[in-house]
């Protein structure tokens, strides 16, 4: 670097060592669309993929909110048959391929990854931008494939319903296979990054837990992906060319299909947790003032996880048929599967203990995934013992059990990470008291909603269906009720948020005084990511950091007070 | 890291501003590229899987089937792949070495041997499309009627020597009266069983051999920017990496070939 | 709520139905372990989560106590606890699912077909119809098979639930425990009229089943055409799909259906007759009616030819006004 460049940083340093609104960050350092459109900033692409992801969660929602409308009467209250299976499929479509599984990688990851390994950028910019419109490729063929009749299969595209309805299938098929792709690619870059661009002093042990969970995730997306690719090349080639793979009249086998479609997609649900788990570890750690307990065991039940989760995708099959013997296996180890992610939560709740606890929004989301996610969790159990999942299987127990371990997850996972590093991405603190109030709509409002499902599937309701039974009646009607109040809760985040981009506080570097690299640096972050080479050493130290009340945020032990005319 | 990279490296063009030093670049590309390989492996699996699945399933259909393909040109293309990863883990070495001439024309003949294969691939997918010979409903081979009793003995070609038009149309006498014939002398031999569902030999064939097909040409599309490059001399001792990529890239293509070519042509 | 301990008879209760079969009690009693389990923990995590929350909630100036950040021991027993008690959910679930899957070799058999959207039960003596008609004194094995896409076959209060797959067969067996009737869904999506594709398993006491399929197989020698058609039509899988009050569904109602002139897709104009009736009933594709989908099974093979002049009977003796007749 030249002097020049030495000395405009000293000053630059001097303004906005701790909020850079005022000046150069990231945000404005090249203007117009077009500089955002070609960026190979990784914050940039990050911030793209958030307000994309946050539009197809937008999207899902109004699906689910339609749904669970029409479901408020056992027979058509809003809609015609034919319309419901659409919607239903869509909802799952949408909030699968384009909000979580990209999700908490592209939209937090993206961001936050080369922060805290104190990096300038992932391994493959350019290749992390191609991603980025990969996803937008596939965003738009499903939005053909729904303008041009949608689809009517559910998520799944069970055979032979789908390759013989005469929905739009293709188009959204074609469209989960280019959004596969761009979370192949995000993967790989991911994993390249972490192996080649931690600094000297960052050994795996010393790695920020959330790179833990990333790393495992784009572990499962690298090699479990390619066969969704592959079976989602099938449907296409038996409806556009005949090909009969899956068609018994020629031969086929529809059963093969729910094999190659597990495959990938149960490994996919611990894509969708385990960057959630990293952040929720993040955040109990930053909120409690505490080291992690037990770092070790996090670690490795990610990798865990990731590993396990492969051996397990005949637990959605045991009545399709499969043999006794496959079924008694896949049960075996879907058991197992359960104990890294239980070791996780008993972890994360040691860690509160003699700790120092923070109930800022971020904490009252991993609190909330902590409720929701056990509860997750432990119905698991009754799916994955085979006597009681004849009974539970495809009724609406099941819909409840991912809505709560993906929504009460995963999501709340999500939230927590985005009030987390919200300060950091755009140099605002948001209302605080509006945050607390929506977590709290939410938590309550997401039980009512799914927590009466549980007991009507128990009870015998089935799933994705358009009419019912009067004796669910109540079931239901508590349900949709339960939805609205969830909505409005995420309403509320939405509005807030988008406030405090212009009206909120100017944040601190480090308003949590938390310990990983990233918030050494101003909020927002310049455009290469540090003024000065951040000290990345032990990420939970957390005890080098003071709070400062005339900063409203933490600053390093021995730190100087702000000079003379900063910000 | 963000540390200032040496004095030399920082005018390096080919040394993008996030990476500390070429050395942890060239790793990073190498390790990117093998890790794109595993998922390419896995995406071919699901059809070999599906191959496995048919195959223990149905081996009546595979042991018919396969018969209708050609396995001399299967040979040459497998011939011809092979020797196409040879010139380009050549050129490889030519781009290490800074052997520009070479490095061109090797790359060229891995391209070329590319449209080898390609059209011995035309030609094979048009003898199948004329036959009717096509996967699921589009099958429409006239399949032989499953024989109830031995077919009649066949009678002697002519001998040689004889003008064609003078063949005699007379069949030549069977070989011993009827009744007395040697039971211990040669019966011909009983013509395969048809097996039902001939049809789902020719989707795995189509798919796998297809998906193959899009993978070459991929290949011959990077190959032909690399050349382009390379003949700007773009490439040498110093940076050679997006050579080395695609080679590794060509090496799975014809891995991939090598693993079909007995499992769709040899099968016994 | 009321666990259903005792093996065999159960009010049900807030989570489950009663249980009805003798399948269903080992079922529940898993179930109910396993509620127990999740409760216990689900306490602990939560009550130890508010508990700390409470006691070591943030407080000015008060840094939090040096504490170790990891203790093998009890990492170790938090691992191991939960491992054995899942390998023994496992175990149970294993040893009483291999119960449900396993038909006594005294099972009488019926064989299902499922179609898009209705069940057909094909009884040992060749009747066939939609509802479930069973002995109750004896375990029922049912050989099922799909005509088009993968269906499920489940009966709540019996804990039973198989896919029922085109080009394959899957069994399924269970024994009632008292007479009654108990409500069959499908429960594997397949399209418009999934939720509509509801059955009955009619549990009959002892004696009462052969009389009943006696009564059932004959319904041609014992009921006027008219009134044996109306038996078929709502039991051999018409009624899903076409009215007879006037209502078009998937398919055309069948009220003041016969003898008006129809218009068919692609224009020609036809007078459904007799003639008309029956060939849409063996050859249903090759002339629909216009505004309605090509979407109807063929039931070639599966009526014999006394079914079929008892249907036309009953669809003649639906007069009145119909949408798109002439």
């Amino acid at each position: 670097m030249t002097s020049h460049d030495a000395t405009h940083r000293e000053s630059a340093a001097a303004v906005s060592a701790e909020n850079a609104l005022g000046g150069e960050h990231y945000l404005n350092h090249g203007r117009g669309l077009w500089s955002w459109l070609t960026t190979l900033d990784h914050k940039r692409i990050g911030i793209m993929y958030l307000v994309s992801i946050l539009a197809a969660f937008l999207l899902g929602g109004v699906f689910a909110l339609l749904l669970r409308t029409e479901l408020l009467t056992p027979q058509q209250t809003i809609m015609k048959a034919d319309t419901y299976n659409q919607m239903f499929t869509l909802h799952g479509a949408v909030m699968i391929f384009l909000f979580i599984i990209p999700g908490i990688p592209a939209a937090l990851g993206n961001f936050v990854l080369p922060l805290m390994l104190g990096a300038k950028d992932v391994a493959f910019p350019r290749l992390n931008l191609a991603s980025y419109y990969l996803w937008v490729s596939g965003a738009l063929f499903a939005l053909i494939s729904m303008i041009t009749g949608a689809v009517d299969t559910g998520w799944t595209f069970y055979t032979p319903y789908s390759t013989t309805t005469s929905t739009s299938v293709i188009a959204m098929v074609f469209g989960a296979f280019v959004l596969g792709f761009s979370s192949i690619f995000t993967g790989l870059n991911f994993v390249v990054t972490i192996h080649k661009m931690r600094p000297p002093a960052m050994t795996w042990f010393k790695m920020p837990l959330f790179l833990w969970g990333l790393y495992g995730t784009a572990i499962i997306q690298i090699l479990a992906t390619p066969v969704l690719g592959i079976t989602l090349l099938l449907i296409i080639a038996e409806r556009a060319l005949g090909v009969g793979i899956f068609d018994p009249a020629l031969g086929g086998d529809p059963v093969l299909f729910q094999h190659f479609f597990w495959f990938y997609s149960h490994p996919a649900v611990y894509i969708m947790i385990l960057p959630a788990m990293g952040v929720i570890s993040e955040l109990m750690a930053t909120f409690s003032r505490k080291r992690i307990f037990g770092y070790a065991a996090i670690a490795g039940s990610s990798i865990a996880i990731a590993v396990i989760s492969f051996l397990v995708w005949g637990h959605h099959m045991f009545v399709s048929g499969q043999s006794n013997l496959a079924g008694m296996i896949f049960s075996f180890l879907t058991f197992l599967v359960a104990i890294p992610s239980a070791i996780k939560v008993f972890n994360w709740i040691a860690t509160m203990y003699k700790g120092s606890v923070w109930l800022a929004t971020p904490m009252l989301y991993a609190l909330s995934f902590l409720f929701l996610f056990g509860i997750g969790g432990l119905t698991g159990l009754f799916l994955g013992a085979l006597a009681t999942d004849v009974h539970l299987h495809d009724t609406y127990f099941v819909v409840a059990h991912f809505h709560y371990v993906m929504f009460g997850g995963t999501v709340m996972g999500f939230l927590g990470g985005l009030h987390y590093w919200w300060p950091k991405m755009f140099g605002r603190m948001y209302s605080e008291r509006w945050g607390r109030i929506a977590a709290l709509l939410i938590f309550v409002g997401f039980n009512v909603t799914f927590f009466a499902q549980f007991v009507m599937g128990s009870q015998g309701m089935p799933r994705r269906y358009y009419n019912y039974l009067p004796e669910f009646t109540t079931y239901h009607v508590i349900s949709t009720l339960g939805s609205y109040l969830l909505a409005a809760g995420l309403l509320i985040v939405l509005i807030y948020l988008i406030h405090s981009l212009t009206k909120g506080q100017p944040a601190p570097a480090n308003p949590w005084g938390a310990a990983t690299a990233e918030w050494q640096t101003p909020s927002p972050p310049p455009h290469d990511n540090f003024l000065r080479d951040p000290v990345v050493d032990d990420p939970y130290d957390l005890e080098r950091w003071r709070w400062d009340a005339e900063l409203a945020g933490y600053r390093l032990e021995g730190a100087a007070a702000r000079p003379a005319g900063a910000v | 890291m963000s540390h200032t990279p040496p004095h030399g490296e920082a005018h390096d063009p080919h040394l993008a501003h996030h990476f500390p030093d070429a050395t942890t670049q060239f790793e990073a590309g190498k390790l990117g590229m093998w890790i794109f390989l595993a998922t390419e492996i896995l995406l071919f699996g699901g059809l070999f899987c599906a191959y496995a699945v048919y195959r223990a399933n149905h081996p009546e259909i595979f042991m018919y089937a396969h018969q209708f393909l050609d396995k001399v040109l299967g040979g040459i293309n497998t011939a011809v792949l092979i020797i196409s990863s040879l010139t380009m883990a050549w050129a490889v070495r030519a781009a290490q070495l800074g052997h520009q001439r070479a490095l061109t024309r090797l790359l060229a003949a891995t391209i070329a041997m590319g449209f080898v294969f390609l059209g011995i691939k035309y030609v094979e997918y048009e003898h199948k499309w004329k036959e009717g010979l096509l996967p699921g409903t589009h099958f429409n081979y006239p399949l032989p009627e499953v024989p109830a009793a031995a077919p009649p003995v066949a009678a002697d070609p002519a001998p040689v020597g004889v003008p064609a038009g003078d063949a005699s149309t007379i069949a030549p006498a069977a070989r011993g009266p009827a009744g007395l014939a040697d039971p211990a002398a040669a019966r011909p031999p009983a013509p395969p069983v048809v097996p039902r569902n001939v049809q789902i030999f020719f989707g795995i064939y189509f798919t796998m051999t297809g998906l193959h097909g899009l993978h070459v040409i991929a290949g011959m599309i990077t190959l032909m920017w690399i050349l382009r490059r390379a003949r700007r001399g773009e490439f040498g001792p110093r940076y050679f990496t997006p050579v080395d990529l695609a080679g590794l890239y060509w090496h799975l293509v014809d891995l991939i070939w090598i693993y079909l070519f007995p499992l769709l042509y040899l099968i016994h | 709520m009321g666990p259903s301990w005792i093996q065999g008879g159960g009010g049900g209760g807030f989570w489950l139905p009663p249980a009805a079969s003798t399948g269903a009690g080992p079922v529940d009693t898993l179930f109910y372990f396993i509620l127990a389990i999740s409760v216990i923990f689900f306490a602990l995590i939560v009550g130890l989560m508010i508990l700390f929350v409470v006691r070591y909630r943030r407080r000015a100036g008060r840094d939090p106590e040096r504490s170790p950040a990891h203790n093998t021991p009890l990492e170790i027993t938090w691992s191991v606890i939960p491992l054995a008690i899942v390998i023994g959910i496992f175990a149970w679930g294993f040893k009483v699912f291999m119960d449900l899957a396993t038909p006594p070799a005294n099972a009488y058999e019926v064989q299902v077909t499922a179609q898009k959207w209705s069940w057909l039960y094909t009884y040992p003596n060749g009747h066939v119809e939609n509802v479930l008609h069973v002995p109750g004194d004896r375990p029922v094995k049912l050989v099922m098979t799909s005509e088009d896409v993968i269906h499920s076959f489940f009966v709540p209060a019996f804990r039973v639930k198989r896919d029922v797959v085109p080009g394959r067969y899957s069994t399924l067996w269970f024994a009632a425990l008292e007479p009654g009737e108990y409500q069959v869904y499908c429960t594997e999506y397949c399209g418009t009229g999934h939720s509509d594709m509801l059955s009955k398993v009619v549990v009959h006491p002892p004696g009462g089943f052969e009389k009943w399929l006696e009564d059932a197989s004959n319904i041609l020698n014992t009921l006027p055409p008219a009134e044996a058609g109306e038996r078929l039509y709502r039991t051999r899988g018409c009624v899903q799909c076409h009215s007879m009050d006037g209502a078009a569904g998937i398919g055309p109602t069948f009220r003041g259906l016969v003898g008006t002139r129809r218009a068919m897709r692609g224009g020609a104009l036809v007078i459904a007759d007799e003639n008309y009736i029956r060939e849409s009933i063996l050859e249903p594709q090759a002339q629909v009616v216009a505004g309605f989908e090509p979407v109807m099974p063929t039931y070639k093979g599966r009526l014999k030819d006394e079914e079929i002049t008892a249907l036309i009977a009953f669809m003649k003796s639906l007069k009145g006004e119909n949408g798109g007749g002439q």
